[in-house]
């Protein structure tokens, strides 16, 4: 068992029935690992096949041809699949149609309850888990009348209770508002930080990738890149190629490099006032 | 448009009614109607008025909430209260029209019936009142327990039952999100007769369905996901704990089974 790196993936292909009969390739021969207790963004645009590398890293599909390995177990181990589901939480894009339960608590329960805890355990960890996502005021409050980033965070507190290893946001935060999107990556951070839970964060926002650790970008099937936010973003043109957009502060630095202007790289806005404020100065 | 639709009827509360065991009151409705049919004469009758009163007063219920439960079916009520009067017979002939007769016994069942019917409608939706959803569902679940043992899917049902209700207020706003958008588009859906009413609705009906199958769909993963696999070896938050008021409930039962017995002729 290797405990650095929490999922490997190796020579992972999965492929699909199109409507027209053909076969849609999805993946195509993966290779990554995900190393414990990193923040990682997986960006892509629609159809590069990173919803799908979420859906395997838990088993709820398996690859066609490849190894996915959660911990050092194999996801096409019958045996294991709810110890990874269990290790491996995820959050879904809709944050109406994961919630199963008719009040906050219910909610959170769920997955205990799957699990066959104990009721006296369950109500501690459900306590812990609304804490730590700050939704204890909340207990007994029926999911519809909460906002849309209140909804994910309890969503997020459904799986902190069954205590995962890491924590999958599959487009979590896409059909939120921007305050609701901050308070769902502000969760994830914190949950990151101090809590030592691996985050793998997929999504379209490449704003939400400048504070991670490493960013992943899917582009048809493969690893287009993998590194650092600063190495990742530093191509531009390579990312516009590949349809994805770039942080704002990344592209306007772009544009005003490419109009003659000598600025030096910044993933943050902070950074960049500071340039153009030095810039003028100088001037 | 949509917005004010209560689900379920229920009132939370403390009453002795509102904490009692669900299980404890399904059982007692199911003797209660059980009396009510076997009741023939005005001493029963009487007995189970008075109890049904009694109850009322235990839930600490506004009076009006109660009578409100008794609105859809007051048609029904004297509809029957009608048919008995004119087509039962037998008795002392109270009026008489040309061949239509008023007699005893039509006038005694009309009444008793309509007695049968508002006292039975009265504690159901007592229970109701008095009984959150999620309560109803998990004593349901509880008390068919032993049916699954013959092959009845009990915990699938109560599933289905509890998702159903969790999902009401969801596709309530789904509904008027679609109405507004279809009448964003010219769609008119007040005028006009029954069938062209009736015919407005399908732009209504069908994104809404096509919709709660792709919820549906999210739903059974995200479910998977947190690694839901049936009812086995499931645990549940809330156990349900008989307590001395559903030990009140049940001498309160034996006491009405042996007086309906005792006095019915």
């Amino acid at each position: 068992m290797n405990e650095e790196n929490l999922l490997t993936f190796r020579n992972v292909a999965f492929s699909y029935d199109g409507e027209e009969g053909q076969r849609v390739e999805v993946l195509k021969g993966v290779d990554l690992t995900i190393a414990k207790g990193s923040f990682v963004s997986v960006l892509g645009h629609n159809g590069s096949g990173k919803s799908t590398l979420a859906k395997l890293m838990n088993a709820l599909l398996l690859p066609e041809s490849g190894t996915i390995l959660v911990s050092g177990a194999d996801t096409r181990n019958g045996e294991m699949i709810w110890e990874i589901r269990r290790h491996v939480g995820m959050v879904f894009q809709n944050p109406d149609n994961q919630i199963v339960g008719a009040t906050v608590e219910d909610d959170v329960a769920f997955g205990l309850e799957n699990m066959g805890v104990d009721p006296q355990e369950m109500r501690k960890r459900i306590d812990e888990a609304l804490h730590s996502v700050g939704m204890e005021n909340y207990t007994l409050a029926q999911p519809y009348r909460l906002s849309g980033g209140q909804k994910q965070r309890v969503a997020i507190a459904g799986i902190m209770a069954m205590r995962p290893s890491v924590i999958i946001l599959d487009e979590a935060t896409a059909m939120l508002d921007p305050q609701g999107r901050q308070e769902v990556m502000h969760l994830a951070k914190k949950l990151n930080r101090e809590e030592g839970i691996t985050i793998v964060n997929i999504t379209h926002f490449p704003e939400e990738a400048v504070d991670s650790d490493r960013v992943i970008v899917m582009n048809r099937g493969e690893v287009l890149m993998d590194g650092q936010p600063g190495e990742v973003f530093s191509q531009v043109e390579r990312l516009q190629e590949a349809g994805l957009d770039v942080p704002f502060t990344v592209r306007v630095r772009h544009e005003l490099v490419a109009k003659g202007y000598d600025l030096p790289f910044g993933l943050h806005q902070e950074e960049l006032v500071e340039h153009l404020c030095r810039l003028l100065l100088t001037k | 448009m949509l917005q004010n639709i209560a689900i379920g009827q229920y009132v939370p509360g403390r009453s002795f009614l509102h904490l009692a065991d669900p299980r404890s009151k399904l059982l007692f409705i199911v003797m209660f109607a059980t009396l009510v049919f076997l009741a023939n004469n005005s001493i029963t009758y009487s007995i189970l008025i008075a109890f049904t009163v009694f109850s009322i007063l235990l839930s600490r219920l506004s009076l009006s909430y109660i009578l409100k439960s008794l609105k859809p079916v007051w048609l029904l009520i004297l509809f029957t209260v009608v048919l008995h009067i004119f087509i039962t017979k037998g008795g002392t002939v109270y009026y008489q029209l040309g061949s239509f007769t008023v007699e005893e016994q039509g006038v005694r069942q009309a009444i008793f019936i309509s007695i049968r019917l508002g006292l039975l409608i009265l504690f159901s939706s007592l229970l109701t009142l008095t009984t959150s959803p999620m309560d109803l569902t998990e004593g349901l679940e509880r008390l068919l327990g032993p049916f699954g043992r013959i092959g009845v899917p009990v915990h699938e049902i109560a599933l289905m039952m509890s998702i159903a209700l969790r999902f009401i207020p969801t596709l309530m706003e789904e509904t008027d999100k679609i109405i507004k958008a279809q009448s964003a588009r010219g769609a008119d859906f007040t005028s006009g007769n029954l069938v062209r009413r009736a015919k407005n609705l399908i732009p209504i009906a069908i994104p809404l369905f096509v919709s709660a199958f792709r919820r549906a769909e999210e739903l059974a993963m995200a479910m998977e996901a947190r690694g839901y696999r049936g009812g086995v070896g499931r645990t549940r938050l809330n156990k349900l704990r008989f307590s001395w008021r559903d030990s009140l409930i049940a001498v309160a039962a034996v006491l009405l089974i042996l007086a309906i017995g005792w006095w019915r002729t």
